[in-house]
């Protein structure tokens, strides 16, 4: 569990990492939190002959919001967001730093940044989800300058999207804020890559479920929304037996592959568990209140 | 000074550990000091075509590349614990594969490299070419041509048993392979000098004069110019400090290449090269009379052992017959064993071997019966467990070499002290209330016997130092689990001193060439009573000797407080320095042919181990959109004998529950059907951590001091572990409103569709086992 050799090169601006990886080749990598880059590396799953260390730019570590847009930095540690209770971020994305403690451990929150879990593309990560469920731009620097990738193109399959090997993600813009929202896993242990995960986000106008959005992770190569489930509950109301509808519709859509952690059925079973639980969390008055309660 | 026996005194090796002054395995460093990388076979069964070493040897900083046609011959691993006279020598493992590998992660070469990292780099250059033969995965397939011991373990008129019966029940019963996962990986260290043709070897903690005796025959090296360091250690648990192919190859290569060797097993590595275990099928048929009394029980037990036999031979299944009847009172019984080999890694010992096993499924057997019988799953157990009465009871049937008298003891009483404790901690309300809700909760228990302090003998040596403290050297080893201490202990109160006044020095064959060794919770029994019986002959030298500086009788005088004193008087005393000094060559106290120094060495001998018993209690909660399983609550009530340290036998119970949690419900470790290991990072294997883990309600009972050795401790290292998986399928089986479980560990996609079943007003499960097609399709 020692990596391969490879060269290191640290970067100092975002215009300074296209140049290296535009010179490096396809071989090279950017390192940002490192959080699963660097184990795959050990376990010598991955093979970078160069990698390119983004740690050092401070300009891409921020949160700010414009208009209806959240901007996050590219280097913005989950840590960051888990514990933000600023308005910018309250106000309509109060998911976000509720879906943060969902990821790994605390010193993987510590580390682990925004932009290299939507750049790595793992079909579980929390961020991946995210990036679907409120409609988030990719922003992308390139040989080409800076380009702006929205989240529904820019997943094409397991850890992989349409970035270009000399690309660097600078930021994520979450879009379309929402009254509600919630995302929820199920793993065998805390901590864990979900088995599978349920995020919903929507609005509440007069007593009507609207701008619905629904996304499972982990039961396909990439983030899935569910359009037929969101379209169910949109205009419906915002009540147990609707959660249930969508969540039946959900569990029906998906194609999920088997593995270790279950066969198909259970994946299915699972969804439909947890689409209803976030639903009912994101609509529960006090957004903590989860599934299982009393007795611990 | 008050007794120190007895006392939860903090442990002595603490300060080391906590501050980082602990030395591991690869803390041992010397100049020039080459690492070792091992090449490991990528298929699971095949002949060994060619292996190309040139690349390899090509790379910078490669010093060495050996495969087996550079060893001295076709070396194999011995046997270190021979039970039942089957010849298993067909089945040992070499040390490097020479034509046939048998197993994913089977070593085939060794690079020995200037530093790890180039290590590594040429060990991916080592080019292996295996012509791929037939694999076998399942060990049912393996019955007809690799059963390689068929055995039974009994006694009394089985058939004659169920003739009479007025019920049979029958269980199917499986558990998935999993083991210990010790913090630390293993790690060898070896310092070779050239001039003298001698060694040091760090880091092989756990029976280090066992292992110098292989590695000297091995090695054709005289055993006194082999010196076994056995080091701190991140756990051990069975598995670790077993002599493994690396324990030769480390030790060979350095003194090949007459320089210091390292050897770091990574975590991947350590999954596949580590001793498995626990992978048992079991069929289980008990009669009863028209009361629910057993009168009779049958086994018949399919065990896979993996690729090859190490160093436990088959005892982990001779074990599990052994053990099967437990704390019950059974007239009559016949155990029957299938061992056989596959294409997985090769199994040993695991902490509580063959008890976590048989406990799970004979106590499902009981549940199950309770049932079919119409029976509560308390009164069936209440009825059947051996009264105190009953007692010393022997089985006709021997295990590890000794006959099984079960030696004293209150079973029922122990089993309703637990009950009721249940009962005052309101589980039973929490059950009620929970179900109330509408919720899945489930109340399991279960009764188990336990062994320990297996024998024959251990060896201490006890002697003063100039200063006047007590030093041990004892033969047991320093697991972690506080042997340091308990040793201490013991020996301070020969001396009638504080514990922070003796030093013990574990596991040096230079300093103690008879020791046998820390396993089968066997360390407090046979090393504890060896410290207790070297410090006695101490002190009565140090009496001896008092006697002539204080001028009194032997028998008038008293060591206690750090002193020789006559009984009764404060002044008129010696210190135990002072008699040092009296007992050094030239003094006028010692007769000139008397031997100088303050000494002994004492060998404990026991002819039969002793059995600790125990219940476990868990409340759990199943939760049918997820399967997963909460564990709410979970409470341990043991028989100790006599608790040395309680807080260190408590630490024993909690640490072995939370690995029996992890058997009964997350670790397996699964291969696909070409024998790929499928679990080979934390992330697919899956120890519990402290989120999953409860806390452990623990009664520790001292009511029945074992009668076999003098300190009358029965041995504490296991039994927190042993009832864990029955427990527990008792309880989901319970939340479920199913008569019994049929597998470990319980994971959540079958969960769910038991609970599916359940739902159907079906209340036994098909029999299923941990069958591999459910891997990756």
């Amino acid at each position: 569990m020692k990596p391969a050799p490879f060269e290191y090169y640290r970067a100092y601006a975002p215009a300074e990492v296209v140049e290296l990886l535009t010179g490096l080749g396809d071989e090279a990598k950017v390192l940002a939190g490192g959080q699963s880059l660097v184990p795959m590396m050990n376990f010598r799953l991955a093979h970078p002959a160069a990698l390119v260390d983004i740690n050092a730019i401070a300009e891409l570590d921020y949160v700010r919001r414009e208009g209806d847009s959240l901007r996050i930095g590219a280097l913005t540690r989950h840590r960051t967001l888990e514990l933000s209770r600023a308005p910018e971020v309250q106000d309509g994305f109060s998911l976000l730093p509720r879906a943060a403690r969902w990821i790994g451990h605390y010193p993987i929150r510590s580390r682990g940044t925004v932009g290299g879990s939507i750049a790595h593309a793992d079909p579980a990560a929390e961020w991946c989800l995210l990036a679907r469920l409120y409609d988030a731009d990719v922003v992308v620097l390139g040989g080409q300058g800076t380009r702006v990738v929205p989240s529904a193109d820019w997943f094409t399959g397991f850890l992989s999207t349409v970035a270009a090997t000399n690309d660097v993600v600078t930021e994520v813009r979450f879009n379309r804020p929402r009254a509600f929202g919630a995302l929820t896993e199920y793993a065998r242990r805390r901590g864990d890559f979900a088995i599978a995960a349920a995020a919903v986000a929507f609005d509440v106008v007069d007593g009507r479920c609207r701008d619905v959005s629904i996304v499972l992770g982990a039961v396909a190569g990439e983030p899935l929304r569910v359009t037929e489930a969101e379209a169910l509950v949109e205009g419906a109301e915002p009540a147990a037996p609707t959660w249930a509808a969508a969540a039946r519709i959900a569990a029906a859509a998906i194609r999920p592959n088997a593995d270790t952690y279950g066969g198909e059925r259970y994946r299915r079973h699972l969804v439909d568990t947890l689409i209803q639980r976030a639903f009912a969390e994101a609509f529960a008055s006090d957004a903590s209140v989860s599934a299982a309660s009393g007795i611990r | 000074m008050i007794e120190q026996v007895g006392q939860s005194i903090p442990r002595k090796e603490d300060h080391r550990l906590l501050t980082g002054q602990g030395t591991f395995g690869a803390d041992a460093q010397f100049p020039r000091m080459l690492r070792a990388r091992v090449v490991r076979s990528p298929v699971a069964h095949g002949r060994i075509a060619g292996i190309d070493t040139t690349a390899a040897r090509a790379l910078p900083g490669v010093v060495d590349v050996v495969t087996a046609a550079d060893l001295p011959s076709d070396l194999r691993i011995p046997v270190r614990i021979k039970v039942q006279d089957i010849d298993l020598d067909d089945h040992l493992q070499p040390v490097l594969a020479r034509t046939d590998v048998r197993y994913v992660g089977e070593p085939v070469a060794v690079v020995v490299a200037e530093d790890a990292y180039v290590a590594e780099d040429a060990a991916q250059l080592v080019v292996v070419d295996i012509d791929e033969e037939n694999i076998i995965i399942d060990m049912d397939d393996a019955l007809d041509q690799h059963t390689i011991a068929d055995f039974h373990l009994g006694f009394g008129d089985v058939e004659s048993a169920f003739t009479a019966a007025k019920h049979v029940v029958a269980l199917d019963f499986s558990v998935g392979r999993h083991s210990a996962i010790p913090m630390e990986t293993r790690a060898l260290t070896v310092d070779y000098a050239a001039g003298t043709d001698s060694m040091e070897v760090y880091g092989a903690t756990k029976v280090p004069v066992f292992n110098r005796r292989v590695l000297a025959g091995m090695l054709q090296m005289d055993e006194s110019a082999i010196r076994m360091r056995a080091v701190d250690t991140g756990g051990a648990f069975g598995v670790r400090g077993e002599f493994y192919p690396e324990d030769f190859l480390v030790p060979w290569l350095a003194r090949r290449l007459r320089r210091a060797v390292a050897w770091v097993e990574d975590r991947a590595e350590h999954f596949v090269a580590i001793n498995h275990s626990r992978e048992q099928r079991h069929h289980l048929e008990v009669a009863f009379d028209d009361e629910g009394i057993i009168l009779g029980l049958r086994a018949d037990v399919r065990h896979d052992n993996g690729a090859y036999v190490r160093t436990h031979g088959i005892i982990v299944p001779e074990l599990t017959l052994a053990m099967l009847p437990g704390p019950y009172r059974v007239p009559a019984y016949d155990g029957r064993v299938r061992v056989v080999l596959t294409n997985k890694t090769p199994c040993g010992t695991y902490r509580a071997p063959g008890r976590f096993e048989g406990t799970a499924a004979r106590e499902q057997l009981l549940d199950l019966a309770a049932a079919t019988l119409g029976i509560g799953r308390v009164e069936i157990r209440r009825k059947n467990l051996l009264t105190s009465a009953e007692l010393p009871h022997a089985r006709a049937m021997s295990t590890l070499g000794t006959d099984i008298v079960l030696d004293s003891g209150d079973y029922v009483g122990l089993f309703d002290r637990a009950l009721a404790r249940v009962d005052e901690l309101g589980w039973n309300d929490l059950r009620e209330r929970g179900r109330a809700e509408g919720r899945r909760l489930g109340l399991g228990v279960c009764a188990f016997l336990e062994k320990s302090g297996l024998g024959p003998h251990e060896t201490a040596d006890v002697q003063i130092t100039n200063t006047g403290r007590i030093r041990v050297h004892s033969g047991g080893t320093s697991l972690g689990q506080g042997i340091e201490t308990v040793l201490a202990q013991i020996a301070a109160d020969q001396f009638g001193v504080s514990a922070d006044l003796v030093d013990v020095v574990n596991g040096d064959t230079l300093l103690q060439p008879y020791g046998a060794g820390s396993w089968a919770s066997r360390s407090t029994v046979l090393s504890g009573n060896a410290v207790r019986g070297a410090g006695r002959e101490v002190a009565d030298r140090l009496r001896d000797l008092g006697s002539q500086m204080l001028e009194s009788a032997p028998e008038d005088l008293e060591v206690a407080d750090g002193v020789v004193r006559v009984r009764g008087t404060t002044t008129n005393a010696v210190s135990l320095a002072q008699v040092w000094q009296a007992a050094q060559p030239g003094s006028r106290w010692l007769r000139p042919d008397e031997p100088a120094g303050l000494a002994a060495r004492h060998r404990f001998s026991v002819d039969h181990m002793t059995y600790p018993y125990g219940v476990h209690v868990g409340l759990v909660e199943v939760d049918p959109g997820t399967g997963g399983v909460t564990v709410l609550r979970y409470l341990i009530a043991y028989e100790v004998g006599r608790a040395v340290n309680p807080a260190l036998v408590e630490g024993q119970l909690r640490g072995g529950m939370s690995q029996g949690l992890g058997g009964a419900l997350l670790e397996q470790f699964r291969y696909d059907q070409s024998g790929q290991p499928q679990t080979t990072t934390f992330i697919d294997y899956l120890m519990p951590t402290a989120s999953e883990v409860p806390v452990v309600e623990v009664v520790l009972r001292e009511d029945a001091p074992a009668t076999t050795n003098p300190i009358g401790a029965r041995g504490a290292g296991e039994g927190g572990l042993t009832g864990t998986g029955a427990a527990l399928a008792s309880a989901v089986s319970d939340a479920l409103g199913l008569t019994s479980m049929d597998a470990l560990p319980m994971d959540p996609a079958f969960l769910v569709q038991a609970l599916a079943t359940a739902a159907n007003g079906v209340e036994r499960l098909a029999s299923q086992v941990n069958h591999y097609e459910v891997v990756c399709e």
